[in-house]
């Protein structure tokens, strides 16, 4: 068994056990009816519930409340954080009931959802919190029948005597229990003993969903809360001078109009950069609301240059020649070994600006009175929330509160939290609770973007078709793509690898999988030409630089295992039957380091009508121990969709400050007929602690489409969206 | 405001507003139905997809005047308790992401299905490429389509 100190968290699971009785939640009858959906057959709803720790509250029928501590954006924690806490406590799963906690930074840490972390760093703490409490049952049980606790098993919440007959369930001896005190250490099971670990335990809010409940920041409700909107002005650049306020205050409908300003002094990276002065309405009808919004004549001044999509190309093209570098690294003399070297290739690949398109608009609930603010709503890093509106208001933090509702997707769009300051800023103007509701348009104008990027790779083959030279220089708008350290750096000779930024007025942010989503499209398809340049199978060559990474690495170190990275590719090679082709199937192989998670993907499509028709993709993925099978299935089989699709289909464009696209008739989505008909999904077996799956499986999906796109083509395609640069013909038609 | 009487799920509601209001801003601002969701107001990505006399359309592009007198079915009334063939599937296939999409999914496949009990993977794309989900859970979908077909 491992053993565990508890000491880290002694403080805060005392600070809760003091709090005993009262209950954590705060009790919002909305929020409370958040609880998983799990209909309670075989036990009866109590009447009294003991809060054993942060994380556990058991009721006297022996009904488990798990609190699930971070935002869940449809990474499938509120189901598979609770398991962890569930396994150690040793409680049937039939009688937990999942609540989500709220923002409380002295119960819990890292309570956010982003870079695929949410796991990886509590995997520890959920442990421990469960091995906790179960340990606390044990001893109250104990103390009962004057025994050791090592005379007692348990087994799904009941706990039995050794040598004897008596047994005690869960429920009945939790009132007991409380006063316990924490314990110096616990032990945590055998990885082989976990119950719940590894099963496919289905999603706790599954039956909510799909009958409609009030889940999600926008079906939130409070009696007497008011409606708000806010109109940005239309271009990166410009500011708002002033508008028709009269006009639109006395439409129908409308209660209050007016410029709320949220600049904060020394803003933090989540805050916002681009409209801090926003006209806000408010009223009772979101859609008189909407009719008051396109009644608005404002006056707007440019106060910075207006970009176009032009003058990024022209930005990237200028940073990629003469822009600052940031990260870097350079092994041996990349410029030597290229003018030896008997092939060069050099490549430039680019993709430009998008948006997140959560499928639920960005919306929160305020209500700010002099002393308080009580914040409500979808956002994946609640903390910074808190900071940033105790700034705004100046307030304390202990009198900022901050609850999450599940949420209508983040992918990095949600841990920008401007939406909740202006929430904030509109209800202390208005001295009322208010739920502010982005329309799509707003939504899509007002992003966080994923950059615009572009990089260069050059790579040197000698005559025996080594690679003896590889660069890349990626640049970014505002962020270079670049990681410096990964694949293939510590594999080749002569390496070198450059991030360079670039400037834009245009804000930008993380979008699932920042940078790698790019890079691995891009140095996934360069090395596939450069092992077909070497005359090499794709898959051989590449585990050909991992053998070299393992065996005598290059430079003082690199970012990634390459064991772990071959042994994704070899179970990839294995489950696709690479070197099988089938007349008409159009093959490409990837695969990619990030968030701590390998990833091999490999696709197949046909060409019908000269669209790519995705027929299959295997994916081979070790993130450690896999927490739940069918849960970490679909979050590869998500990023693969989201990897293509957006590869395929979505770009932002500009002109004068002015994105071009603002709802899905004119930003493509990728559609259910455009979707591979299949995916298969594959895990290593190991037992190194988990790592994160909701991003991972996106950026492997890019390179793989655009390889196999090559075979289908012929073509190299270099820029996305891949759609509007494929001039598709199959190869046989074009010679 | 005008006065306009709704069928919604077997009830009767009443309700004052704009005549050109969107049924889906009734359903969610005034009845509390809110299993129908906002996603892009233009009939693009198919979150507000309900039933009108059996038939889905997208509750953001009817207006409350063209509603009355008619049957509206929302997620919330599809079956008294959740058991409706597709939901069952839904959570057979336990397709859910984060969700937002998948009410306007269900009603969409709901009455597909009813058109074509026995749909080909052809149909099925056909029928529910309106109906956006950025999470990527298409794939699922189109296995609970078939699965609900069965049942």
């Amino acid at each position: 068994m491992t053993k565990i100190k508890t000491q880290y968290n002694r403080r805060s699971f005392l600070k809760v056990s003091a709090a005993a009785g009262g209950g954590m939640l705060i009790g919002f009858s909305w929020l409370t009816g958040c609880t998983s959906d799990k209909k309670m057959d075989k036990i009866a709803v109590p009447n009294e519930w003991f809060d054993i720790n942060g994380y556990i509250k058991i009721g006297d029928t022996g009904l488990v409340t798990i609190y699930s501590p971070n935002p869940e954006i449809g990474q499938n924690v509120r189901t598979s954080m609770p398991m962890i806490v569930a396994d150690e406590l040793d409680v049937d799963w039939e009688n937990v009931v999942v609540e989500q906690a709220p923002l409380n930074t002295g119960f819990y840490q890292n309570q956010f959802a982003g870079g695929s972390l949410s796991i990886k760093l509590s995997w520890n703490a959920l442990r421990m919190a469960g091995a906790t409490g179960r340990r606390m049952l044990l001893e109250a049980a104990a103390k009962e029948w004057q025994l050791n606790v090592s005379d007692l098993s348990v087994e799904k919440g009941i706990i039995k005597e050794k040598n004897g007959e008596r047994t005690v369930s869960y429920g009945e001896i939790a009132s007991k229990a409380v006063g316990i005190e924490i314990p110096e250490e616990v032990e945590l099971k055998e990885i082989s003993d976990f119950k719940l670990i590894g099963t496919s335990i289905k999603n706790v809010d599954g039956k909510k969903i799909v009958t409609g409940e009030p889940l999600f920041g926008l079906d939130f409700h409070r009696e007497g809360m008011k409606l708000a909107m806010i109109q940005h002005p239309p271009a990166f650049g410009m500011k708002i001078k002033d508008f028709n306020e009269a006009e639109i205050k006395a439409m129908p409908g409308i209660d209050d109009a007016f410029i709320i300003d949220t600049t904060i002094e020394e803003p933090d990276w989540c805050d916002e950069k681009g409209f801090l002065q926003l006209i806000a309405i408010v009223g009772d009808s979101t859609w008189q609301l909407m009719k008051a919004k396109k009644a608005i004549k404002a006056n707007w001044e440019t106060i910075r240059p207006l970009e176009s999509s032009e003058s990024h190309l022209a930005n990237l093209e200028q940073a990629l020649l003469s822009g600052k570098v940031g990260q870097s690294r350079r092994d041996g003399n990349p410029e030597a070994a290229f003018k030896k070297a008997a092939k060069v290739i050099e490549r430039t690949y680019s993709s430009p600006f998008m948006a997140h398109n959560t499928m639920e608009p960005m919306n929160f609930f305020a209500n700010v009175t002099d002393s308080s603010a009580e914040l409500i709503g979808p956002v994946q890093t609640p903390e910074a929330l808190e900071k940033s509106v105790s700034k705004l208001l100046n307030l304390d933090l202990e009198n900022v509160t901050v609850n999450m509702t599940r949420m209508g997707g983040g992918f990095g769009r949600r841990l920008y939290v401007h939406f909740g300051v202006e929430a904030a800023a509109i209800s202390k103007r208005i001295g009322a609770p208010v739920k502010l509701i982005y329309s799509r348009e707003d939504d899509m104008t007002q992003g966080t973007y994923r950059p615009a990027y572009r990089s260069t790779y050059k790579a040197g083959l000698d005559e025996n078709n080594n690679l003896i030279a590889f660069t890349v220089r990626g640049a970014g708008l505002p962020e270079g793509p670049v990681f410096p350290n990964r694949f293939p750096a510590g594999s080749v000779d002569n390496y070198a690898a450059e991030q360079i930024s670039g400037e834009t007025n245009i804000t930008t942010g993380a979008w699932r999988a920042p940078r790698s989503h790019f890079t691995a499209g891009a140095e996934q398809a360069f090395l596939d030409e450069v092992a077909e340049l070497a005359g090499k199978d794709p898959i051989d060559f590449r585990l050909e630089l991992f053998n070299r990474a393992i065996s005598n690495p290059v430079g003082d170190e690199y970012e990634y295992d390459a064991e772990r990275y071959a042994g994704v590719l070899k179970l990839v090679k294995e489950k696709c039957n690479w070197g099988e082709t089938k007349p008409g199937v159009y093959r490409g192989v990837a695969a990619y380091f990030c968030h701590s998670s390998y990833v091999a993907e490999v696709v197949d499509l046909v060409l019908e009508n000269g669209q790519p028709k995705i027929k299959n993709v295997w994916c081979a993925v070790d993130c450690g121990i896999v927490v739940n099978p069918d849960g970490a299935k679909h979050q590869i089989e998500g990023g693969v969709i989201d990897g293509i699709g957006h590869a395929m289909y979505s770009q932002l464009t500009f002109d004068n400050g002015v994105p071009n696209q603002m709802n899905f008739d004119t930003y493509q989505m990728i559609r259910h007929s455009q979707a591979p008909e299949n995916i298969e999904v594959f895990f290593i077996e190991n037992e190194i602690a988990p790592t994160g799956l909701g991003e991972p499986g996106l950026p492997p999906a890019v390179g793989a489409l655009a390889n196999a796109l090559y075979q289908a083509t012929g073509k190299r395609i270099t820029e996305q969206p891949f759609s509007l640069n494929m001039n598709v013909g199959e190869k046989q038609l074009l010679g | 405001m005008p006065t306009f009487n709704l069928k919604i799920n077997n009830k009767k509601h009443t309700v004052d507003t704009d005549a050109d209001t969107p049924l889906l801003w009734v359903l969610r601002d005034e009845i509390n139905l809110v299993g129908t969701k906002y996603g892009c107001g233009i009939g693009q990505c198919g979150a507000c997809t309900i039933h009108v006399d059996g038939s889905a359309m997208r509750s953001c592009l009817l207006q409350v005047s063209q509603a009355e007198g008619k049957n509206i079915t929302t997620i919330e009334g599809l079956s008294e308790e959740g058991d409706h063939p597709v939901q069952k599937a839904w959570l057979e296939h336990d397709v859910p992401q984060c969700g937002y999409c998948q009410s306007g999914q269900i009603m969409n496949a709901a009455a597909f299905l009813k058109e074509n009990p026995n749909p080909t993977d052809e149909d099925i794309e056909t029928a529910m490429d309106g109906n956006i989900c950025r999470c990527g859970t298409y794939t699922r979908i189109k296995k609970a389509i078939k699965t609900a077909s069965k049942l």
